[in-house]
């Protein structure tokens, strides 16, 4: 077993140097890796990994890096399905499905929030029902990334309504290609659909396909959640290609183009406070002393929110007990976002009133405005945020709850 | 670097906070605000000659023990959970850090010794009437003179004139505005023609002075253009207070936590409610934010960081804000009971209060901010 830092990186580089070849195609190379382990160092050797602690990943990456070379496609809801068969799945479940997440030949969809629970997830309604040698699945799904070219997704679904909420779920791998499975897109507010509702409609899910046991849905997808929220920044998104002619760099481009589609607004969506200064000198307005004011409020706030991000890593790569500082994160963001809103709005004057290429900077202002809504509502509202933060790290009771000890056919549910 | 302290500096951390739980506690800070010295001789000779806290940012040269700005600012960040009354802000941070960016050699090696090891006082008059700790609102002259100096003006807004037995003065040439012409002079408390009469502060734990110069003998720290000497010394004490804050709305966060976990109201702990569970959330929030960027702000300036003036400005700026907010949610938390003179609370909100616009406004900070960053 290699475990200085230097042992792995010239096994390596030697590796690297042998086998790289960005003249293959994308998935030979990337079956290639996942054979010899390189591709995800620090899962278990049994499974394609190295067994590499995480503290030395980072040699890992320098070298693939260093080499120009691509890695296995372990990211978005591929990756979350991944980790979670890992940390759940059945010897079987694994074989047939990690490789092929790694080589990116399967793409994979999360089906967890429904249009009637989404901060409470473990309200769900949508029904498994075993019939035989597979289970039948009715309901809706949404907020569905990557659903429409998505081979396979991960579902939270009842199987017990007779018994509390969260022991009543089971989680389960569906094959998306069905009759059953009817994906519509979901436009938002500021007019992209980057996100799909997933109609089942009696569709089939094979015994095999149930992770664990019935009616351990919630733990699962408890493990799920964590490396989501863990691996919140390491989603193709912002991703860049290597700009390489040859063909693999082609297919890794290609692919990257198809998984960064979605989020095109992202960067909208946080407020964009990156143009703030530029915007204020070229309108003008950074002469106005009230503007100026609200332009600084807005840079002091942001970098105390970027310093303090900072902090956290540091303390998590010195391995140091992770402070409140690292759950704070996302709810700033959400404050960065709606003051970075005001600002562009107070510096675009009439002109917030315009969208579309003829409006300040060719539509990115107005997508700003109508778009920094969505960061304190995806992934965890600023509400629940704050629960988590007040109960976790502040200590605070919980609030007294009516929906846990009773058969899940008795909490009242939404009426619409 | 920039975001983690060294075990030394932890352990520094850990040591000061046992001595100022022990020797700052609420009753004590009740007691010595109440007095016109503002502070304790003893606990002083402690921290001073045992802890060695007033020669912190001191060179070894000069009878300190030659660290930076960070250490000096978890020091005050401690200072300001415990609401230490001392004069350690005006003399350890101001005044030291006055004399170390603007004094000669000589000068040094007469004064430093002295407020390292705690035996001298000084503080640092800079604001006046306006109240605005601007370099155009100086109006006190300096003229040349027999063997030195004349100062004459009216400084207001001087943290502990009642103890110093020196100050550091911002004075100008006679005829010369804004930042032109700036000198530092060192005055004698007891010189001929200073008079230092208290103010009514409304924090009693952050006593203030007006000094008037009536051709005060003074002494010219270094040369006769202290314009970025002061800016310099304006931005170590803009990290420091901002630090104080930190630690003082930390303080409070904490407060309203216990309290919000014990007071029963409807059958339950308020804390378990959501209107109190967000606000703590916002609040524990602020709070962070205004350490980290305290803690980069110190070690932007002890690393010579261009953008350390951009920094200074801003997390003074922010802490204010911070501070304040804080302690007016800890009242609100409290309820009736906090708005009482029995409860500690009203000691740290007054203390907000004061630091919200000591050294200057948030505003004004971040117009300093903003012209720092050319915008």
């Amino acid at each position: 077993m290699q475990h200085t830092e230097e042992e792995v990186r010239s096994a390596l580089r030697q590796w690297l140097e042998q086998n790289w070849d960005p003249d293959s195609s994308l998935i030979e190379w990337r079956n290639k890796l996942v054979d010899s382990g390189w591709g995800v160092a620090d899962w278990p050797s049994e499974w394609f990994g190295k067994d590499l602690p995480l503290a030395l990943m980072p040699i890992v990456n320098e070298e693939f890096q260093r080499a120009h070379a691509i890695g296995v496609a372990n990211k978005g809801a591929g990756r979350l399905a991944a980790m979670t068969l890992l940390e759940h799945g059945t010897p079987d479940q694994k074989s047939q499905f990690l490789r092929r997440i790694l080589t990116g030949e399967d793409v994979w969809c999360q089906l967890f929030s429904e249009p009637g629970s989404g901060s409470d997830l473990a309200g769900a309604n949508t029904r498994a029902v075993l019939q035989g040698d597979h289970w039948l699945v009715n309901g809706q799904k949404v907020w569905t990334t990557s659903a429409h070219h998505a081979d396979y997704g991960f579902l939270l679904a009842r199987t017990d309504m007779d018994i509390p909420k969260h022991q009543g779920l089971s989680f389960f791998l569906i094959d998306m290609r069905q009759p059953g499975v009817e994906v519509k897109p979901l436009r938002q507010m500021n007019g992209h659909a980057s996100f799909n509702e997933v109609f089942l409609t009696d569709a089939i899910i094979p015994k095999e396909y149930l992770v664990l046991s019935e009616g351990d849905g919630w733990k699962i997808a408890t493990t799920t959640l964590m490396y989501e929220r863990r691996n919140a920044d390491s989603t193709l998104r912002g991703k860049k290609a290597h700009g390489g002619e040859q063909r693999i760099y082609q297919e890794e481009a290609e692919e990257i183009r198809v998984a960064n589609e979605p989020y095109t607004w992202y960067p909208q969506r946080a407020g964009r406070v990156d143009l703030v200064v530029q915007r204020a000198q070229e309108t003008g307005r950074n002469t106005d002393p009230v503007v100026r004011q609200e332009i600084a409020k807005l840079i002091c706030l942001n970098r105390c929110v970027e310093w303090t991000a900072r902090r956290a890593r540091t303390a998590q790569e010195q391995g140091r007990p992770p402070g409140p500082e690292g759950s704070l994160g996302k709810l700033a963001s959400s404050v960065v976002a709606r003051a970075a809103n005001r600002v562009h709005t107070m510096i675009a004057g009439g002109d917030a009133m315009l969208t579309g290429e003829d409006s300040p900077m060719q539509g990115v202002i107005a997508e700003v405005l109508v778009s920094t809504p969505a960061i304190s509502i995806a992934g965890g509202t600023d509400e629940i945020q704050k629960n988590i933060i007040s109960e976790r790290v502040l200590g605070m009771p919980k609030e007294p709850r009516t929906d846990v000890d009773v058969p899940f056919r008795d909490v009242k549910k939404n009426s619409f | 670097m920039y975001f983690s302290f060294t075990d030394e500096q932890e352990e520094f951390r850990s040591v000061l906070r046992r001595f100022l739980t022990e020797k700052s506690s609420p009753i004590e800070v009740r007691r010595l605000m109440e007095t016109d010295e503002g502070y304790d001789k003893v606990v002083w000779q402690q921290l001073s000659k045992e802890l060695g806290l007033t020669a912190l940012a001191i060179p070894e040269e000069f009878g300190g023990s030659g660290f930076g700005v960070t250490e000096l600012a978890i020091a005050n960040e401690e200072m300001g959970r415990a609401l230490l009354c001392a004069p350690y802000f005006s003399s350890a941070v101001l005044a030291t850090t006055a004399i170390l960016r603007a004094a000669t050699k000589e000068q040094k090696t007469r004064w430093l010794p002295g407020l390292a090891s705690g035996d001298s006082i000084a503080t640092f008059a800079y604001a006046e009437q306006g109240g605005n700790w601007s370099d155009a609102e100086v109006a006190t002259t300096a003229e040349p003179a027999a063997d030195g100096y004349k100062v004459t003006g009216t400084k207001c807004f001087v943290t502990d004139g009642g103890v110093a037995n020196q100050i550091i003065v911002v004075a100008r040439k006679p005829g010369t505005v804004d930042s032109d012409g700036l000198m530092l002079l060192a005055v004698d408390a007891g010189a001929q023609g200073v008079a230092c009469s208290q103010m009514p502060a409304m924090d009693p734990t952050r006593k203030l002075s007006t000094i008037t110069f009536d051709a005060a003998q003074g002494e010219l720290l270094g040369t006769d253009d202290a314009g970025a000497a002061l800016a310099e010394t304006l931005q170590v004490a803009a990290v420091c207070l901002a630090h104080e804050m930190a630690g003082g709305a930390e303080r409070l966060l904490e407060s309203a936590v216990d309290y919000a976990k014990l007071r029963f109201q409807f059958g339950r702990p308020i804390g378990s409610f959501q209107s109190l569970k967000h606000k703590l959330a916002d609040m524990l929030m602020d709070v962070e934010l205004t350490k980290s960027g305290a803690y980069y702000a110190a070690a932007a300036v002890d690393e010579g960081d261009p953008e350390a003036p951009v920094t200074a400005a801003l997390i003074k700026a922010f802490a204010s804000d911070v501070y304040m907010q804080t302690a007016v949610h800890t009242v609100q938390i409290h309820g009736g009971i906090g708005f009482t003179w029995e409860n500690d609370t009203h000691l740290w909100f007054k203390r907000a209060k004061s630091s919200e616009v000591f050294l200057g406004t948030a505003a004004s900070h971040r117009e300093q901010m903003m012209r720092a960053m050319q915008v």
